[in-house]
């Protein structure tokens, strides 16, 4: 397949991604219990002919059908409608949070990344005991919920050694303790999937040819196995920023910052059901965007994908 | 001048509190230009001789020797670091399979590079490096991947990759073990030539007829000791040892048809293959499409009750897609195939089930066509389940199938993984005996075996043949073995049939050129001894 | 030999980490079963005097804001977060399977439309899913559960789709069918079975991460209500003491890390056995 086809086969793709998200989103309001124009409205008082006009301008009597083809057709048009609790368009609301949630995912993405990529290189295939320490690390890492380890962190850093500030005001030193928190479970799967796919390559036959060249140990990981560890390490990506900006919802909770998993808790626990659809589609597009991007980065890596003809 | 020199060489291999010793005690010597051949089945110890010469033995392995000396240096001392300098520069190790020996994210040029180190040119080296193993194109080549060669260009360049830093030794390991024959003889006189120019090779093979054409001396391995040595044509033609002898008899091209591979008596039963009775089955101009490629095109075949048929080819020639469609698996796009006179492939396949039991298949790997949780009983019972036949007789029926294959009541119990390979391909046939079909398909059926437990299987074939009189189409791309086997043998290319006929005639004067190029390839155990390896 | 030596380098005497694994997993059923046999009070008996004391000999954990003993809080908790980690996962497990094999078996149309929803899913990180389904069906313990259970279902339908399919095509597959064995008998005997067993090694896995779920929705205040004793909850209780009384929000979590590395090694050794044993 050209280049050309899998980008194009790649944005088909991603855009049913997006309008199947898209009809999930419309399933769930149509699913909610209750009226959305109630919940417009609020508490404030109103007539039921005031009621009635509501309804009309939200579309509420119209067929389902006319409604799904009105709210795909408003989202094509980046109209994301306004949130009942802070009576602003949503779009105003995620641009003015998404940049700390951004920083938060970015350092911790930097940060489970190097992190992995030392310890798979330093421990695939070789120094069981360090292997050994490693791999308990990771388990526990992997079984501690995000939040927990945020309190933790939190009381012993802040609190009682005063090492770091917590305030958002703070500076990027204020950052350190929630991007460790977020990347501490992401980076230990992703150092168990690094050293795998590493311990894989280890046992291909090609490493003993390459070794047979008289080529140093170093040589071999850094130029061949560390390449093959990272395609399986690559195609997890998807799945980490999905990780991450959900484990943002608890971490921003835990460490009272504020961003888009703040947003969307408030949102859900006030039922502001227009912030929650938007931030639904948010991670997908974001998905989308990764994964595509990171599937051309995997045909980079791998040859064998680009499919060209023997 | 002796160049590699190898005395009482002990490997032993540590896995937790288990050592398995894979070499027992191995000395041997190759001198400077010379061929030394290491012959053995699987498990003799004879790759890890050849890794231990490169200090590749792996991480929990013990090695001992008397002397293990090259060019003078003593290679037991030498450590990491003295490793790296011998291996590539002073010894070479080519591979099994390119397409897994070389790395395959990078390209060739790039892994013949690494070779070479510091070198002043290198892509001109390269470059030289490819044409000198006979890569058309070596520009080109040299940008691709490994998956982007073809099987023979791929082991050329590993070859390349190997010779790059101008090593005086070169360990080829089943150097054409995965390839085609025709590919295979062009890799072999490829290394030929290497030895010619004055690289002393060192040669491991389980195929005694590959060796035959290239190695001066030839040792033979089992269990991790040499059990023969000498120079390859007294070891071939004049073998001392009764291992020796048994490799030698059960390679199934060397041999006139009908003789004994595995020793033993053929069971005195008449065979009456019948002509004038109806074919078991008759496929009638079969054509089969994948996407826009012809996989098989206008394919005929006619088999005779008792009768075995070989298809030979070579890859991707269409011989499985045959099989496949004769099984009734695969619905051809043209032409059909009647078994027993009756319509087969024409059928529903709610109509061909209750034919089913008159034909059955036994696959190459025997492994993968067991459901990996069921015992043996349960996988010979199947069929007999599917018959109906009476719950309270199946066992016995097992049994009498599992003595039918020379299998007693021990393996009943057994799970696949836990049965040798020899053992599950008889459980295999026993499976496919089962409901009493007048048709075997077997595809590749020995390939994957060494040559001892290949030629009990081949035996086994031949006697179920004359006991049961049961009709046999039998895939293959090794020629000897169809030699040996079958009555007609059938030639594939490229999804066309391009020659047919009794085995005799086709073997002595084959009609097809592409026929006469198969049977030229084929290694033979009597090129170096013309007469005496019979 | 190299086959055979995969089966034998599982080794039979369990390591010390499997058998501490065991012995806390032993408690833990003990703790869902009969939580009064480890605690001498009943989780919900607030003492205001002593609220807040830190772990001594009569409350070997602590006490909470309303003088509750922590370690029998956490003993009681037992319950809700296993039980609803197992069950979601059970009804995750279940789900994926219909909607797996539905998808490998049933042709290129419902393949293609169950495989479109549930890329779209995947899509979702998981919490997302369970925030969304909490959001439709508003707080609550079943709702959570519900919740888990929804983010799990297409990771598990797209495993079985895809062992569904390379079972289907593995040799002994094609050999059965050519024996003549009937679609049904196929699916029962050679598919379901041998799709089903990585699946279920991996839901082993899958519980401990569905406790965690679990246990995060809690903490975000979206689980079972007061006083209902959760860890989830507890560790959200004891957020607003942690420079005062630690005690409170360490040790329930410190009880879910337990729980769920209990869970994983004792799903990684059936899971290494299970390779084994192929």
């Amino acid at each position: 397949m050209s280049q050309v086809r899998w980008l194009l086969r790649r944005l088909a793709g991603g855009i049913g991604v997006l309008v199947g998200a898209a009809t999930v989103t419309f399933l769930a309001m149509e699913l909610i219990p209750g009226d959305p124009a109630r919940a417009l409205v609020g508490s404030a008082p109103a007539t039921p002919q005031t009621m009635d006009l509501i309804r009309h301008e939200m579309g509420l009597d119209l067929p389902l059908p006319v409604r799904y083809a009105r709210y795909l057709g408003r989202l094509a048009t980046g109209d994301l409608g306004r949130s009942y609790q802070l009576q602003q368009p949503v779009s105003t609301i995620i641009g003015e949070q998404v940049w700390p949630t951004v920083q938060l995912a970015l350092a911790a993405t930097v940060l489970a990344f190097a992190g992995a990529v030392l310890v798979a290189t330093l421990t695939a295939g070789r120094w069981r005991a360090a292997r050994g320490i490693a791999q308990a690390a990771e388990l526990v890492a992997v079984s501690t919920p995000s939040f927990w380890l945020g309190l933790l962190l939190l009381s012993v850093f802040a609190f009682r050694l005063r090492l770091v500030p917590v305030g958002v005001d703070q500076g990027p030193a204020a950052l350190i303790l929630p991007a460790v928190t977020l990347a501490v479970p992401v980076g230990a799967i992703l150092t168990q999937v690094l050293r795998d796919g590493m311990e894989g390559a280890l046992r291909q036959p090609f490493v003993v040819s390459v070794r047979a060249r008289g080529v140093t140990e170093f040589t071999l990981r850094a130029r061949h196995v560390l390449r093959h560890g990272l395609s399986p390490a690559v195609t997890l990506s998807g799945w980490l920023v999905g990780h991450l900006l959900g484990g943002a919802v608890l971490v921003e909770t835990v460490f009272a910052r504020p961003g888009l998993g703040r947003v969307t808790l408030a949102a859900i626990s006030s039922r502001d059901f227009p912030v929650v659809i938007a931030m639904v589609l948010f991670v997908a597009v974001v998905f989308v965007a990764v994964s595509t991007a990171v599937d051309g980065l995997y045909r980079v890596i791998d040859p064998r994908l680009r499919g060209a003809s023997p | 001048m002796t160049l590699l020199r190898v005395e009482d060489l002990r490997v032993t291999f540590h896995s937790g509190r288990r050592r398995v010793e894979a070499v027992r005690g191995v000395s041997f010597t190759v001198g400077k230009g010379e061929c030394l051949a290491i012959v053995g089945e699987s498990g003799s110890g004879k790759s890890v001789t050849a890794r231990t010469l490169v200090g590749l033995t792996g991480p929990g392995s013990d090695i001992e020797a008397g002397r293990l000396e090259f060019a003078g240096r003593d290679l037991l001392t030498i450590g990491p670091r003295g490793w790296r300098a011998v291996r590539g520069r002073q010894i070479g190790l080519v591979l099994q399979d390119a397409l897994v020996s070389l790395d395959p994210l990078r390209t060739v040029g790039a892994e013949i590079a690494e070779a070479l180190g510091d070198h002043d040119d290198r892509r001109a080296r390269v470059l030289e490096l490819l044409a000198e193993v006979g890569v058309p194109e070596p520009e080109q080549r040299a940008r691709q991947h490994p998956h982007e060669l073809s099987g023979g260009l791929r082991q050329r360049a590993l070859i390349a990759s190997a010779i790059a830093a101008g090593p005086s030794l070169l360990i080829a390991d089943e150097p054409t073990t995965a390839l085609d024959v025709t590919v295979q003889a062009q890799i072999l006189a490829l290394l030929a030539q290497r030895k010619a120019t004055g690289t002393a090779l060192l040669l491991i093979s389980h195929d005694l007829a590959v060796v035959a054409g290239l190695a001066d001396r030839t040792a033979v391995m089992r269990d991790g000791v040499v059990v023969e040595a000498g120079p390859t044509a007294q070891v071939l033609g004049d073998p001392q040892h009764p291992y020796t002898r048994q490799l030698l008899a059960a390679v199934p091209g060397a041999h006139p048809r009908g003789t004994r591979l595995s020793g033993g008596q053929a069971p005195r039963v008449a065979r009456a293959a019948s002509v004038q009775r109806q074919p078991v089955l008759e496929a009638r101009g079969l054509t089969k499409h994948f996407g826009s490629r012809v996989a098989v095109r206008d394919v005929s075949l006619t088999l005779h009750p008792g009768e075995i048929l070989g298809l030979v080819g070579e890859s991707g020639s269409g011989k499985s897609t045959v099989a496949r469609v004769a099984l009734g698996l695969l619905a051809p796009d043209g032409g059909d195939v009647l078994l027993e006179g009756r319509p087969w492939s024409a059928l529903r396949e709610r109509d061909r089930r209750p034919l089913r039991r008159r034909i059955g298949v036994v696959f190459q790997d025997p492994l993968s066509s067991f459901d990996p949780r069921h015992p043996v009983e349960r996988i010979v019972a199947e069929p007999l389940g599917v018959i109906g036949h009476p719950r309270r007789d199946r066992r016995r029926r097992v049994l009498q199938l599992l003595d039918q294959v020379g299998l007693g009541a021990a393996v009943l119990d057994r799970r696949p993984i836990e049965l040798s390979g020899g053992q599950r391909q008889r459980v295999a046939i026993a499976r496919a005996l089962a409901p009493g079909p007048a048709l075997l398909v077997c595809d590749e059926p020995v390939s994957a075996l060494d040559v001892s437990i290949q030629a009990q299987v081949l035996d086994l074939l031949t006697d179920l043949r004359a006991e049961l009189g049961v009709a046999m189409l039998f895939i293959s791309h090794d020629l000897g073995v169809v030699h040996h086997l079958c009555d007609r043998v059938a030639v594939m290319r490229d999804g066309v049939i391009v020659e047919h006929g009794p085995v005799g005639p086709v073997f002595a004067a084959p009609v097809h050129p592409y026929t006469r190029e198969l049977l030229a390839a084929v290694p033979r155990l009597d090129v170096v001894t013309p007469g005496t390896a019979r | 030999m190299t086959i055979v030596d995969t089966t034998r380098r599982v080794p039979r005497v369990p390591t010390a980490g499997v058998v501490a694994a065991g012995i806390v997993l032993a408690l833990l059923l003990l703790a869902v079963l009969a939580p009064g046999l480890l605690t001498r009070t009943g989780p919900d008996e607030v003492d205001p005097i002593i609220a807040l004391r830190a772990p001594d000999g009569t409350h070997w954990l602590g006490t909470d804001q309303l003088g509750r003993d922590v370690f029998t809080r956490i003993v009681h908790g037992a319950r809700i977060s296993l039980v609803t980690g197992i069950a979601a996962t059970l009804l995750a497990v279940v789900a994926g399977t219909v909607l797996g094999l539905l998808s490998a078996l049933g042709g290129r149309i419902v393949d293609e439309v169950l495989m479109r929803a549930v890329d779209v899913l995947l899509a979702l990180p998981g919490i997302l899913l369970a925030l969304l389904v909490i959001a439709v069906l508003g707080p609550g313990p079943v709702s959570e559960l519900v919740a888990i259970a929804f983010a799990a279902v297409p990771g598990y339908a797209r495993m079985i789709r895809g062992q569904a399919l390379s079972v289907r095509r593995a040799d002994y597959v094609t050999s059965a069918v050519a024996i003549g064995v009937r679609p049904a008998g196929l699916v029962w005997r050679h598919v379901l079975p041998n799709s089903l067993g990585p699946v279920l090694v991996l839901a082993t896995l899958g519980t401990g991460s569905a406790i965690i779920i679990g246990s995060s929705l809690s903490f975000l205040g979206l689980g079972p209500r007061q006083p209902t004793p959760e860890w989830g909850a507890m560790l959200a209780d004891g957020r607003d003491f942690l420079s005062t009384a630690w005690w409170v929000g360490v040790f329930p979590g410190l009880a879910i890390t337990v729980t769920v590395v209990a869970v994983t090694v004792l799903g990684r050794r059936w899971q290494r056995r299970f390779e084994g044993v192929r």
